[in-house]
């Protein structure tokens, strides 16, 4: 089993990471979608945003960990043209800077009049910063602009693996999904 | 005691015709609500599943009266309220109260409460005037009480009142179901006014 990333593959905590927080970024949006429709006596009015706010805060943790990861090991070099890998390390970036503005300008929601955030009864997250004019109402605007904006970016970095896979027939979504997978033999040799 | 005066000028409403017909008489004094040292309050509360009251309230308005002793049914009132600054001490029902379920704060910034006449009670005074909350403007009534006036220790002069009225949420367009308990809140004023 390899572990690890090389500089031409991931490895399986890579793998697993980038997939957990796909499906948790995508959840979340549609947990969060659904939940502010709910009316008083839905049974989930209360729970849909308590489980939202701690695997919010879950994913805060996860995102640093997985930040901290990708540092730790090499990075798998991107496959395609000058503007193609240009734009994929921009892509990749905005989606870790939107990724944390978007769980900030959440916890911003939740701790507006000081209140912590708890995590399913596990622990709580104190509020910092508090009672900014309208804080709450400011936070909100900017937690739903962000999300629809990690998630048309997601859908583009989505939409760019397939173009790999189909179009250009490189290993870029293989890699993601096999741990110690370098993609297609094809690609050996091109250099980046 | 001070000597009966009565707005001429400024009174709305029903009673404005016959006291314009006495252009002789003083204008009743001009008081400015205590915004500065905060002593006015408009507070409500509304039933929570019937189990117990929460209590809430306007943190940002102003307002102004014109009354003279001995005179409430010629005096008047008018307050604007910054809806925006409704406060129920938990951040996330306060947004969602903001939003268009309830005040619709971005479209309906302010409310606005002008007397339109006033009656004398047994224990008070009802307070007659037009509500304009969340783009509709409805009669109603409020009834209160003066609670005291006089010269405050800093070389001005205060009155202060207190009032409450009910107000159902569905004649101002608020049709969120909190339940058959949470259908009407209730609104309580009480404010001190500086003499101008």
């Amino acid at each position: 089993m390899q572990w690890r990333n090389t500089k031409s593959a991931y490895g399986v905590v890579g793998i697993a990471l980038h997939w957990l927080v796909a499906l948790t970024v995508v959840g979340m949006f549609a947990l969060g979608l659904w939940m502010v429709e709910l009316s008083y006596y839905d049974p989930w009015y209360r729970q849909a945003p308590a489980i939202h706010k701690a695997v919010g805060i879950l994913l805060f943790l996860l995102v640093i960990g997985r930040l901290l990861w990708r540092w730790a090991n090499p990075s798998p070099l991107v496959e395609g043209g000058r503007l193609e890998r240009w734009t994929a390390h921009a892509v990749h970036r905005s989606l870790y800077a939107l990724l944390f503005a978007l769980m900030v300008s959440g916890y911003l929601i939740s701790t507006a009049d000081g209140s912590p955030i708890d995590v399913f009864g596990w622990f709580q997250v104190p509020a910092i910063l508090s009672d900014l004019p309208n804080q709450e109402d400011v936070a909100g605007a900017i937690h739903m602009w962000l999300a629809w904006a990690v998630i048309l970016l997601s859908a583009g970095h989505a939409l760019a693996a397939l173009k790999h896979h189909f179009i250009n027939r490189d290993g870029t979504l293989r890699r993601m999904l096999r741990p110690g997978n370098d993609g297609s033999p094809r690609n050996e040799g091109e250099g980046s | 005691m001070i000597t009966r005066k009565l707005s001429a000028a400024l009174l709305a409403g029903a009673i404005a015709a016959p006291v314009t017909a006495l252009p002789l008489i003083a204008q009743a004094a001009e008081y400015e609500f205590d915004i500065e040292g905060q002593h006015a309050f408009i507070e409500w509360r509304i039933q929570h599943l019937g189990y117990s009251w929460l209590y809430g309230r306007f943190n940002d308005f102003e307002g102004s009266f014109e009354y003279e002793d001995g005179q409430i049914e010629d005096a008047s009132v008018e307050v604007t309220i910054d809806m925006a600054s409704l406060d129920s001490n938990h951040a996330e029902r306060d947004k969602h109260l903001r939003e268009k379920d309830f005040f619709y704060v971005k479209e309906y910034p302010e409310a606005t409460f002008k007397s339109t006449g006033i009656e004398s009670t047994d224990d008070g005074f009802v307070i007659n005037g037009d509500l304009t909350m969340r783009g509709v403007t409805k009669s109603i009534e409020i009834e209160a009480e003066k609670v005291g006036e006089g010269e405050d220790p800093w070389g001005g002069y205060r009155a202060g009142f207190h009032g409450t009225t009910t107000l159902t949420l569905k004649d101002f367009g608020i049709d969120y179901d909190l339940g058959p308990a949470a259908t009407e809140a209730e609104v309580t004023l009480s404010v001190e006014g500086i003499r101008q």
